[in-house]
Protein backbone atom coordinates (compact mmCIF):
# COMPACT_ATOMS: atom_id res chain seq x y z
CA UNK A 1 0.00 0.00 0.00
CA UNK A 2 1.15 3.46 -0.87
CA UNK A 3 1.42 5.98 2.08
CA UNK A 4 -0.69 8.15 0.42
CA UNK A 5 -3.43 5.38 0.29
CA UNK A 6 -2.45 4.34 3.75
CA UNK A 7 -2.98 7.88 5.03
CA UNK A 8 -6.34 8.27 3.36
CA UNK A 9 -7.67 4.48 4.70
CA UNK A 10 -5.87 5.55 8.38
CA UNK A 11 -7.94 9.34 8.34
CA UNK A 12 -11.43 7.73 7.27
CA UNK A 13 -10.63 4.95 10.17
CA UNK A 14 -10.33 7.84 13.02
CA UNK A 15 -12.77 9.83 12.04
CA UNK A 16 -15.42 6.93 12.08
CA UNK A 17 -14.87 5.44 15.16
CA UNK A 18 -15.42 6.60 18.12
CA UNK A 19 -14.20 9.94 19.17
CA UNK A 20 -13.93 11.42 15.31
CA UNK A 21 -16.44 13.61 13.59
CA UNK A 22 -17.65 12.71 10.79
CA UNK A 23 -20.73 11.41 11.94
CA UNK A 24 -21.67 14.74 14.26
CA UNK A 25 -21.42 16.45 10.95
CA UNK A 26 -24.17 14.94 9.59
CA UNK A 27 -26.01 15.07 13.09
CA UNK A 28 -25.78 18.76 12.92
CA UNK A 29 -26.98 18.98 9.16
CA UNK A 30 -30.09 17.16 10.45
CA UNK A 31 -30.37 19.88 13.30
CA UNK A 32 -30.02 23.08 11.31
CA UNK A 33 -32.91 21.86 8.49
CA UNK A 34 -34.62 20.97 11.59
CA UNK A 35 -34.48 24.16 13.03
CA UNK A 36 -35.31 25.98 10.19
CA UNK A 37 -39.14 25.54 9.78
CA UNK A 38 -39.52 26.46 13.66
CA UNK A 39 -37.81 30.18 12.52
CA UNK A 40 -39.55 30.26 8.94
CA UNK A 41 -43.02 28.72 10.05
CA UNK A 42 -44.08 25.40 8.64
CA UNK A 43 -45.15 27.07 5.35
CA UNK A 44 -44.45 24.10 3.10
CA UNK A 45 -44.81 26.16 -0.65
CA UNK A 46 -42.02 28.49 0.89
CA UNK A 47 -39.54 25.75 2.60
CA UNK A 48 -39.96 23.89 -0.60
CA UNK A 49 -39.14 27.12 -2.17
CA UNK A 50 -36.13 27.76 0.48
CA UNK A 51 -34.80 24.19 0.58
CA UNK A 52 -31.96 24.67 -1.57
CA UNK A 53 -30.66 27.41 0.50
CA UNK A 54 -31.38 25.66 3.65
CA UNK A 55 -30.06 22.75 2.61
CA UNK A 56 -26.78 24.08 0.83
CA UNK A 57 -26.70 26.52 4.37
CA UNK A 58 -26.96 23.48 6.47
CA UNK A 59 -23.87 21.87 4.51
CA UNK A 60 -21.67 24.54 4.38
CA UNK A 61 -21.83 24.90 8.14
CA UNK A 62 -21.40 21.22 8.99
CA UNK A 63 -18.47 21.08 6.75
CA UNK A 64 -16.88 24.24 8.62
CA UNK A 65 -18.00 22.08 12.24
CA UNK A 66 -15.84 19.12 11.25
CA UNK A 67 -12.96 20.74 9.55
CA UNK A 68 -11.61 21.60 12.90
CA UNK A 69 -10.85 18.04 13.19
CA UNK A 70 -8.94 17.90 9.81
CA UNK A 71 -5.09 18.75 11.73
CA UNK A 72 -5.65 19.16 15.40
CA UNK A 73 -6.14 15.76 16.42
CA UNK A 74 -2.72 14.43 14.58
CA UNK A 75 -0.84 17.83 15.43
CA UNK A 76 -1.80 17.04 19.38
CA UNK A 77 -0.56 13.53 19.20
CA UNK A 78 2.30 14.68 16.97
CA UNK A 79 1.77 12.58 13.84
CA UNK A 80 1.07 15.65 11.86
CA UNK A 81 5.08 16.83 12.42
CA UNK A 82 5.78 13.02 11.05
CA UNK A 83 3.62 13.88 8.05
CA UNK A 84 5.60 17.23 7.53
CA UNK A 85 9.44 15.78 7.40
CA UNK A 86 8.06 12.45 5.52
CA UNK A 87 9.16 11.66 2.23
CA UNK A 88 5.68 12.10 0.60
CA UNK A 89 4.87 15.44 -0.76
CA UNK A 90 3.50 17.74 1.60
CA UNK A 91 0.98 18.92 -0.82
CA UNK A 92 0.29 15.31 -1.62
CA UNK A 93 -0.56 14.43 1.83
CA UNK A 94 -2.65 17.58 2.36
CA UNK A 95 -4.55 16.60 -0.44
CA UNK A 96 -5.29 12.83 0.62
CA UNK A 97 -6.01 13.68 4.32
CA UNK A 98 -8.79 16.17 2.66
CA UNK A 99 -9.99 13.76 0.18
CA UNK A 100 -10.21 11.46 3.41
CA UNK A 101 -12.29 14.25 5.33
CA UNK A 102 -14.13 14.61 2.37
CA UNK A 103 -15.26 11.11 1.98
CA UNK A 104 -15.61 10.79 5.70
CA UNK A 105 -17.63 14.03 6.42
CA UNK A 106 -18.61 15.14 2.88
CA UNK A 107 -20.33 12.22 1.18
CA UNK A 108 -22.70 11.88 4.53
CA UNK A 109 -24.18 14.60 3.96
CA UNK A 110 -24.66 13.88 0.74
CA UNK A 111 -26.32 10.73 1.51
CA UNK A 112 -28.72 12.93 3.78
CA UNK A 113 -29.99 14.85 1.56
CA UNK A 114 -32.65 13.04 0.25
CA UNK A 115 -33.82 12.81 3.74
CA UNK A 116 -33.69 16.32 4.67
CA UNK A 117 -35.27 17.04 1.79
CA UNK A 118 -38.67 14.91 2.56
CA UNK A 119 -38.50 17.57 5.54
CA UNK A 120 -38.51 20.55 3.47
CA UNK A 121 -40.87 19.64 0.81
CA UNK A 122 -38.48 19.36 -2.08
CA UNK A 123 -39.87 16.99 -4.69
CA UNK A 124 -37.15 14.25 -6.20
CA UNK A 125 -35.98 16.63 -9.00
CA UNK A 126 -35.47 19.15 -6.26
CA UNK A 127 -33.55 16.77 -4.11
CA UNK A 128 -31.40 15.28 -6.91
CA UNK A 129 -30.27 18.50 -7.87
CA UNK A 130 -29.37 19.61 -4.57
CA UNK A 131 -27.11 16.32 -4.15
CA UNK A 132 -25.29 16.55 -7.53
CA UNK A 133 -24.69 20.36 -6.67
CA UNK A 134 -23.65 19.30 -3.26
CA UNK A 135 -21.81 16.13 -4.55
CA UNK A 136 -19.89 18.83 -6.76
CA UNK A 137 -19.11 21.51 -4.49
CA UNK A 138 -18.71 19.84 -1.69
CA UNK A 139 -15.49 19.17 -2.34
CA UNK A 140 -14.71 22.47 -3.38
CA UNK A 141 -15.68 23.44 0.54
CA UNK A 142 -13.24 21.20 1.78
CA UNK A 143 -10.43 21.93 -0.03
CA UNK A 144 -10.56 25.75 0.59
CA UNK A 145 -11.84 25.12 4.08
CA UNK A 146 -8.05 23.10 4.64
CA UNK A 147 -6.39 26.12 4.36
CA UNK A 148 -8.26 27.70 7.11
CA UNK A 149 -7.52 24.28 8.98
CA UNK A 150 -3.87 24.45 8.41
CA UNK A 151 -3.68 28.22 9.70
CA UNK A 152 -5.29 27.96 12.59
CA UNK A 153 -3.48 24.81 13.59
CA UNK A 154 -0.36 26.41 13.30
CA UNK A 155 -1.63 29.44 15.40
CA UNK A 156 -3.04 27.09 18.12
CA UNK A 157 -6.05 28.72 17.88
CA UNK A 158 -9.51 27.13 16.35
CA UNK A 159 -13.15 27.25 16.44
CA UNK A 160 -13.98 31.09 15.91
CA UNK A 161 -10.95 32.17 14.06
CA UNK A 162 -11.14 28.89 11.21
CA UNK A 163 -14.84 30.09 10.97
CA UNK A 164 -13.74 33.43 10.39
CA UNK A 165 -10.93 32.77 7.78
CA UNK A 166 -13.23 30.12 5.94
CA UNK A 167 -16.65 31.75 5.28
CA UNK A 168 -15.15 34.30 2.95
CA UNK A 169 -13.95 32.12 0.74
CA UNK A 170 -16.22 29.83 0.68
CA UNK A 171 -18.91 32.74 -0.74
CA UNK A 172 -18.61 31.50 -4.08
CA UNK A 173 -19.49 28.27 -3.66
CA UNK A 174 -22.31 28.82 -1.60
CA UNK A 175 -23.98 31.49 -4.63
CA UNK A 176 -23.28 28.82 -7.63
CA UNK A 177 -24.05 25.56 -5.65
CA UNK A 178 -27.38 27.62 -4.70
CA UNK A 179 -27.99 29.50 -8.24
CA UNK A 180 -27.40 25.59 -10.16
CA UNK A 181 -30.16 24.16 -7.65
CA UNK A 182 -32.40 26.87 -7.89
CA UNK A 183 -31.83 26.73 -12.13
CA UNK A 184 -32.27 23.02 -12.10
CA UNK A 185 -36.11 23.96 -10.06
CA UNK A 186 -37.24 26.81 -11.36
CA UNK A 187 -35.67 27.61 -13.93
CA UNK A 188 -35.75 30.33 -16.52
CA UNK A 189 -31.80 30.34 -16.16
CA UNK A 190 -30.04 27.24 -17.63
CA UNK A 191 -28.69 24.77 -15.16
CA UNK A 192 -25.51 24.25 -17.50
CA UNK A 193 -24.03 27.82 -16.76
CA UNK A 194 -23.64 27.94 -12.46
CA UNK A 195 -23.08 24.28 -12.26
CA UNK A 196 -20.01 24.23 -14.53
CA UNK A 197 -18.77 27.16 -12.82
CA UNK A 198 -19.34 25.10 -9.84
CA UNK A 199 -17.29 22.26 -11.30
CA UNK A 200 -14.33 25.04 -11.91
CA UNK A 201 -14.42 26.11 -8.43
CA UNK A 202 -13.88 22.51 -6.89
CA UNK A 203 -10.88 21.76 -9.21
CA UNK A 204 -9.22 25.32 -8.58
CA UNK A 205 -9.57 24.01 -5.24
CA UNK A 206 -8.28 21.17 -5.52
CA UNK A 207 -4.94 22.66 -6.87
CA UNK A 208 -4.79 26.20 -4.50
CA UNK A 209 -5.73 24.22 -1.50
CA UNK A 210 -3.28 21.74 -0.82
CA UNK A 211 -0.35 23.97 -1.78
CA UNK A 212 -1.76 27.04 0.46
CA UNK A 213 -2.34 23.99 3.16
CA UNK A 214 1.59 22.88 2.81
CA UNK A 215 3.04 26.01 2.56
CA UNK A 216 1.37 27.40 6.22
CA UNK A 217 1.70 23.93 7.66
CA UNK A 218 6.01 24.06 6.33
CA UNK A 219 6.13 27.74 7.13
CA UNK A 220 3.93 27.60 10.66
CA UNK A 221 5.13 24.34 12.42
CA UNK A 222 7.68 24.86 14.27
CA UNK B 1 19.89 51.82 -1.76
CA UNK B 2 18.72 48.98 -2.61
CA UNK B 3 15.96 46.59 -1.03
CA UNK B 4 18.19 45.00 0.95
CA UNK B 5 19.43 47.92 2.73
CA UNK B 6 15.93 48.69 3.45
CA UNK B 7 16.22 45.72 5.71
CA UNK B 8 17.73 47.65 8.01
CA UNK B 9 14.98 48.94 10.05
CA UNK B 10 16.64 51.57 11.10
CA UNK B 11 17.90 53.01 7.92
CA UNK B 12 14.55 52.25 6.85
CA UNK B 13 12.97 54.70 9.79
CA UNK B 14 15.81 56.90 8.72
CA UNK B 15 14.88 57.31 5.14
CA UNK B 16 11.31 57.46 5.78
CA UNK B 17 11.52 59.98 8.17
CA UNK B 18 12.97 62.08 5.09
CA UNK B 19 10.54 61.36 2.56
CA UNK B 20 7.62 61.51 4.53
CA UNK B 21 7.06 65.04 4.92
CA UNK B 22 7.47 65.98 0.89
CA UNK B 23 4.69 62.78 0.56
CA UNK B 24 2.07 63.84 2.85
CA UNK B 25 2.35 67.46 1.26
CA UNK B 26 2.26 66.09 -2.25
CA UNK B 27 -1.35 64.45 -1.08
CA UNK B 28 -2.32 67.36 0.17
CA UNK B 29 -1.48 69.37 -2.69
CA UNK B 30 -3.33 66.88 -5.33
CA UNK B 31 -6.39 66.24 -3.13
CA UNK B 32 -7.23 69.81 -3.23
CA UNK B 33 -6.27 69.95 -6.59
CA UNK B 34 -8.43 67.05 -7.58
CA UNK B 35 -11.39 68.09 -5.18
CA UNK B 36 -11.53 71.54 -7.04
CA UNK B 37 -11.16 70.17 -10.45
CA UNK B 38 -13.74 67.78 -9.40
CA UNK B 39 -16.28 70.73 -7.81
CA UNK B 40 -15.95 72.47 -11.34
CA UNK B 41 -17.05 69.65 -13.31
CA UNK B 42 -20.00 70.10 -15.10
CA UNK B 43 -22.56 68.19 -13.99
CA UNK B 44 -23.82 64.70 -16.05
CA UNK B 45 -26.26 65.18 -18.37
CA UNK B 46 -28.09 61.86 -17.13
CA UNK B 47 -26.68 62.10 -13.60
CA UNK B 48 -26.86 65.62 -12.57
CA UNK B 49 -24.94 66.55 -9.82
CA UNK B 50 -24.19 62.91 -8.19
CA UNK B 51 -21.91 61.93 -10.53
CA UNK B 52 -19.43 63.58 -8.68
CA UNK B 53 -19.53 61.09 -5.96
CA UNK B 54 -17.59 59.32 -8.98
CA UNK B 55 -14.20 61.47 -7.64
CA UNK B 56 -14.61 59.96 -4.13
CA UNK B 57 -15.66 56.53 -5.19
CA UNK B 58 -13.67 55.40 -8.08
CA UNK B 59 -10.33 56.06 -6.64
CA UNK B 60 -11.42 54.21 -3.47
CA UNK B 61 -12.16 51.46 -5.46
CA UNK B 62 -8.56 50.99 -7.18
CA UNK B 63 -7.11 51.52 -4.28
CA UNK B 64 -8.77 48.91 -2.00
CA UNK B 65 -7.63 46.25 -4.72
CA UNK B 66 -4.36 47.93 -4.75
CA UNK B 67 -3.85 47.55 -1.26
CA UNK B 68 -4.28 43.75 -1.78
CA UNK B 69 -2.14 43.75 -4.40
CA UNK B 70 0.73 45.49 -2.46
CA UNK B 71 0.17 42.74 0.23
CA UNK B 72 0.28 40.13 -2.05
CA UNK B 73 3.79 41.47 -3.17
CA UNK B 74 4.73 41.62 0.88
CA UNK B 75 3.56 38.33 1.50
CA UNK B 76 6.09 37.04 -1.30
CA UNK B 77 8.22 38.82 -0.05
CA UNK B 78 7.64 37.29 3.71
CA UNK B 79 7.49 33.56 2.37
CA UNK B 80 10.12 33.60 -0.12
CA UNK B 81 12.45 36.17 0.67
CA UNK B 82 11.88 36.39 4.26
CA UNK B 83 12.62 40.14 3.61
CA UNK B 84 12.39 41.82 7.34
CA UNK B 85 10.38 44.73 6.26
CA UNK B 86 7.49 42.81 3.97
CA UNK B 87 5.65 41.45 7.12
CA UNK B 88 5.47 44.93 8.23
CA UNK B 89 4.42 46.43 5.45
CA UNK B 90 1.44 43.62 4.88
CA UNK B 91 -0.01 44.29 8.69
CA UNK B 92 0.31 48.15 8.01
CA UNK B 93 -1.72 47.99 4.72
CA UNK B 94 -4.11 45.85 5.98
CA UNK B 95 -6.49 48.68 7.72
CA UNK B 96 -5.78 51.07 5.70
CA UNK B 97 -7.33 48.37 3.15
CA UNK B 98 -10.04 47.57 4.89
CA UNK B 99 -10.84 51.40 4.90
CA UNK B 100 -10.87 52.38 1.13
CA UNK B 101 -12.83 49.38 0.93
CA UNK B 102 -15.32 50.49 3.18
CA UNK B 103 -15.63 53.90 1.60
CA UNK B 104 -15.58 52.62 -1.63
CA UNK B 105 -18.74 50.74 -0.57
CA UNK B 106 -20.18 53.65 1.39
CA UNK B 107 -19.97 56.20 -1.82
CA UNK B 108 -20.95 52.99 -4.21
CA UNK B 109 -24.14 52.87 -1.64
CA UNK B 110 -24.90 56.23 -1.98
CA UNK B 111 -24.70 56.88 -5.26
CA UNK B 112 -26.28 53.65 -6.02
CA UNK B 113 -29.78 55.25 -4.48
CA UNK B 114 -30.66 58.37 -6.23
CA UNK B 115 -29.12 56.15 -9.66
CA UNK B 116 -30.05 52.98 -9.10
CA UNK B 117 -32.81 53.73 -6.45
CA UNK B 118 -31.35 51.15 -4.16
CA UNK B 119 -28.55 51.00 -1.72
CA UNK B 120 -27.47 47.75 -2.27
CA UNK B 121 -27.92 45.13 -4.57
CA UNK B 122 -26.42 41.53 -4.71
CA UNK B 123 -24.38 42.42 -7.95
CA UNK B 124 -21.55 40.89 -9.12
CA UNK B 125 -19.13 43.79 -8.38
CA UNK B 126 -21.09 44.65 -5.20
CA UNK B 127 -20.62 41.03 -3.62
CA UNK B 128 -17.51 40.92 -4.64
CA UNK B 129 -16.01 43.90 -2.95
CA UNK B 130 -17.86 43.05 -0.19
CA UNK B 131 -16.45 39.58 0.04
CA UNK B 132 -13.43 41.64 -0.24
CA UNK B 133 -13.88 43.60 2.82
CA UNK B 134 -14.35 40.33 4.70
CA UNK B 135 -11.23 39.27 3.97
CA UNK B 136 -9.97 42.28 4.79
CA UNK B 137 -11.64 42.09 8.69
CA UNK B 138 -10.85 38.60 9.01
CA UNK B 139 -6.97 39.12 7.56
CA UNK B 140 -6.71 42.01 10.60
CA UNK B 141 -8.48 39.05 12.73
CA UNK B 142 -5.44 36.84 11.74
CA UNK B 143 -3.03 39.43 12.61
CA UNK B 144 -5.06 39.89 16.25
CA UNK B 145 -5.24 36.65 16.98
CA UNK B 146 -1.19 35.85 17.87
CA UNK B 147 1.03 37.60 19.64
CA UNK B 148 4.50 36.42 18.22
CA UNK B 149 4.39 38.70 14.75
CA UNK B 150 6.71 36.56 12.39
CA UNK B 151 4.99 33.44 12.85
CA UNK B 152 1.44 35.61 12.01
CA UNK B 153 3.06 36.93 9.36
CA UNK B 154 3.49 33.30 7.62
CA UNK B 155 0.13 32.92 8.03
CA UNK B 156 -1.13 36.06 7.27
CA UNK B 157 0.82 35.88 3.85
CA UNK B 158 -0.54 32.52 3.35
CA UNK B 159 -4.00 33.58 3.31
CA UNK B 160 -3.36 37.04 1.77
CA UNK B 161 -2.24 35.20 -1.55
CA UNK B 162 -5.54 32.86 -1.51
CA UNK B 163 -7.74 36.11 -1.42
CA UNK B 164 -5.76 37.93 -4.40
CA UNK B 165 -7.81 35.19 -6.09
CA UNK B 166 -10.64 37.70 -5.60
CA UNK B 167 -8.77 40.18 -7.41
CA UNK B 168 -9.23 39.52 -10.90
CA UNK B 169 -12.82 38.47 -10.15
CA UNK B 170 -13.57 41.89 -8.81
CA UNK B 171 -11.99 43.53 -12.21
CA UNK B 172 -13.83 41.24 -14.44
CA UNK B 173 -16.71 40.72 -12.58
CA UNK B 174 -18.63 43.64 -14.74
CA UNK B 175 -17.71 41.73 -17.90
CA UNK B 176 -18.20 38.66 -17.13
CA UNK B 177 -21.57 38.71 -15.41
CA UNK B 178 -23.95 41.41 -17.08
CA UNK B 179 -25.58 42.93 -13.83
CA UNK B 180 -26.37 46.01 -12.57
CA UNK B 181 -23.00 47.70 -12.17
CA UNK B 182 -21.53 49.42 -15.12
CA UNK B 183 -19.08 48.29 -16.82
CA UNK B 184 -15.34 49.74 -17.06
CA UNK B 185 -15.22 52.96 -18.58
CA UNK B 186 -11.11 53.93 -18.07
CA UNK B 187 -8.82 51.21 -17.68
CA UNK B 188 -10.11 49.20 -20.72
CA UNK B 189 -9.27 47.83 -23.80
CA UNK B 190 -9.16 51.15 -26.33
CA UNK B 191 -9.05 53.26 -24.30
CA UNK B 192 -11.16 55.35 -21.68
CA UNK B 193 -14.79 56.42 -22.53
CA UNK B 194 -14.79 58.76 -19.82
CA UNK B 195 -14.79 62.40 -21.27
CA UNK B 196 -12.01 64.77 -20.71
CA UNK B 197 -13.93 67.41 -18.06
CA UNK B 198 -14.42 64.16 -15.87
CA UNK B 199 -11.23 62.25 -17.09
CA UNK B 200 -8.82 64.86 -15.72
CA UNK B 201 -10.11 65.40 -12.04
CA UNK B 202 -10.65 61.23 -11.40
CA UNK B 203 -7.38 60.87 -12.18
CA UNK B 204 -5.60 63.55 -10.18
CA UNK B 205 -7.97 61.97 -7.38
CA UNK B 206 -6.76 58.54 -8.33
CA UNK B 207 -2.85 59.74 -8.13
CA UNK B 208 -3.40 62.01 -4.75
CA UNK B 209 -5.58 58.96 -3.33
CA UNK B 210 -2.80 56.38 -4.16
CA UNK B 211 -0.26 58.89 -2.64
CA UNK B 212 -2.57 59.08 0.57
CA UNK B 213 -2.15 55.55 0.92
CA UNK B 214 1.90 55.66 0.60
CA UNK B 215 1.68 58.64 2.71
CA UNK B 216 -0.75 56.28 5.78
CA UNK B 217 1.13 53.26 4.65
CA UNK B 218 4.77 54.42 5.49
CA UNK B 219 3.81 56.20 8.63
CA UNK B 220 1.91 52.75 9.80
CA UNK B 221 5.04 51.02 8.76
CA UNK B 222 7.31 53.17 11.27
CA UNK B 223 4.59 52.78 13.69
CA UNK B 224 4.54 49.03 13.56
CA UNK B 225 8.58 49.36 13.79
CA UNK B 226 8.54 51.39 17.01
CA UNK B 227 5.88 48.95 18.60
CA UNK B 228 7.76 45.53 17.99
CA UNK B 229 11.08 47.91 19.35
CA UNK B 230 9.17 48.56 22.23
CA UNK B 231 7.58 44.94 22.72
CA UNK B 232 11.12 43.68 22.63
CA UNK B 233 12.52 46.09 24.94
CA UNK B 234 9.74 44.71 27.46
CA UNK B 235 10.76 41.28 26.92
CA UNK B 236 14.28 41.89 27.29
CA UNK B 237 13.11 44.36 30.91
CA UNK B 238 11.03 41.67 31.56
CA UNK B 239 13.41 38.55 31.51
CA UNK B 240 16.21 40.48 32.97
CA UNK B 241 13.78 41.18 35.76
CA UNK B 242 13.31 37.77 36.25
CA UNK B 243 16.94 36.51 36.15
Amino acid sequence: MTPLAALIRRDIKIALRVGGGALIGVLFFLTVTVLMPFAIGPDLPLLARLGPAILWLGALLASLLTLDRLFTADHDDGSLDLIVMGRTPLELACAAKALAHWLAAGVPLIAATPVLGLLLNLDAAATSAVALTLLVGTPALTFTGMIGAALAVTLHRGGLLLAVLVLPLSIPVLIFGVAASQAAITGPLSFGTPFSILCALSLVSFVVGPFAAAASLRHGLD
Amino acid sequence: MTLIDLANPSKFLALTARVLPWLAGATAILLLVGLYQAAMAPDDYQQGATVKIMFIHVPNAWLSMFVWGVMSIAALGTLVWRHPLADVAAKAAAPIGAAFTFLALVTGSLWGRPMWGTYWEWDARLTSVLILFLMYLSLMALWRAVEDPSRAARAAAVLTLVGAINLPIIKFSVDWWNTLHQPASVMRMGGPSLDKAFLIPLLVMAVGFSLLFMTLHLAAMRNEILRRRVRSLQMMQASQQAA
